[in-house]
């Protein structure tokens, strides 16, 4: 008879059991501030197609410091999960080729931040008419 | 103090099947010295301490793939690991997580050998040549798409990054789809078609969800995040090209 008895470790609280888990559930947890952040805009888009007074008390509802408070963790979120998008991208995309050799993952990750200091740059100047 | 005279302790799961309900830890003081490996380590507990302790080794130099551990609580290779980098802390060592454990540091690894093998980890020729026809060609970017993933030294210390794996067993995960990779990518191999069932299915790329570790660990730089996640692109095309092409697509 068969003495074996593998033993399986339970999984409980596994991501708290390791920095680099906590990063990562951290990572996903910023979906939930984007997700909420799409709920108000939803919302204000509604608003506005109610009338004009119902888009001024939306307007109103935004001032709350409750809302800039959340505006500002969302922003932080935002920021965090782009870092970390930006940084899996090279894995996330089919490997990329010029003449005949492979572009490094750190060329992909810089152009993306290139490219978003441009577009963000062109985005302030039309909003601020510069 | 010279380092003759140091110690330092390594505190060591112990798992006797017959004898344990769970693991247990002990700890064991041994000489220290820096040029000396985990590995070297446990090999003193075994020949000096107590003959019990069971764990697996084999060529010393980080190419077999045989003494992955838990050294504090990340997957490494104890014959690439150093005492000096934990004196005068001390070091704990456990058998690979998310693998069930046989005994001591020694894990099952039936269920990675048994994905391993289904996946056709070897050239499936594209087209069959005749001795007189020479070998088979590969310019520097046909084998630049493939060689990383060909390092892999089947350690399993990915198997132990992934939560992914620890939360659902049946994941294919993250080296044997490395593996995967490495043929399909190759320009000489022929099998995709029967391997992209394999990385279509549920248990397949899409049991990732990009946690990353496993290349952080990976002691080969295979990078098996990267290989899993490139075919969730490649698993996408596959599927929206059968419904384009007649025969269904081959995907790049």
């Amino acid at each position: 008879m068969s003495k074996r008895r593998p033993y399986v470790r339970p999984m409980d609280g596994w991501w708290l059991k390791n920095p680099y888990y906590v990063r990562y559930m951290s990572r996903e947890a910023t979906s939930l501030f984007v997700g909420v952040y799409a709920l108000i805009l939803l919302a204000g888009m509604v608003s506005l197609a109610c009338g004009e007074t119902a888009y001024n008390n939306w307007l109103m509802a935004m001032t709350n410091p409750v809302s800039i408070g959340f505006h500002l963790a969302a922003l932080a979120a935002a920021i965090y999960h782009t870092i970390t998008w930006f940084a899996v991208a090279p894995k996330v995309m089919p490997a990329l080729f010029l003449a005949g050799k492979r572009v490094p993952d750190i060329a992909i990750t810089t152009t993306q931040y290139a490219i978003a200091v441009v577009l963000y740059l062109g985005l302030f100047c039309m909003v601020w008419r510069v | 103090m010279t380092d003759i005279e140091k110690t330092i302790e390594i505190e060591v799961m112990r798992y006797h099947p017959e004898q344990d309900a769970s693991p247990v830890f002990k700890t064991y003081r041994i000489p220290y010295a820096s040029d000396q490996s985990v590995l070297q380590g446990l090999q003193y507990i075994k020949d000096y301490i107590d003959g019990t302790l069971s764990f697996r080794w084999s060529c010393r130099m980080a190419i077999c793939g045989s003494c992955g551990v838990m050294i504090n609580n990340q997957p490494k290779l104890s014959c690439k690991t150093f005492l000096r980098d934990y004196y005068p802390g001390k070091i704990r060592v456990e058998a690979l997580q998310h693998l069930p454990i046989e005994r001591d540091l020694v894990i099952d690894a039936t269920d990675f050998i048994n994905k391993l093998e289904s996946i056709k980890p070897y050239i499936v020729p594209r087209e069959a040549r005749s001795l007189e026809q020479g070998e088979y060609l590969q310019t520097p970017e046909q084998l630049a798409r493939y060689e990383q993933f060909s390092s892999c030294i089947n350690c399993m210390l990915c198997y132990a990054a992934c939560p992914q794996y620890g939360l659902k067993p049946e994941f294919t995960g993250p080296g044997v789809l490395a593996l995967l990779h490495r043929y399909n990518a190759d320009s000489r191999d022929g099998a995709r078609a029967d391997r992209m069932q394999i990385v279509n299915a549920e248990e397949g790329v899409w049991g990732c969800t990009l946690v990353g570790y496993c290349s952080e660990v990976c002691p080969k730089q295979v990078d098996p995040a990267a290989a899993v996640n490139r075919n969730k692109v490649n698993s996408t095309l596959d599927y929206f090209l059968r419904f384009l092409m007649p025969g269904g697509g081959e995907s790049g």
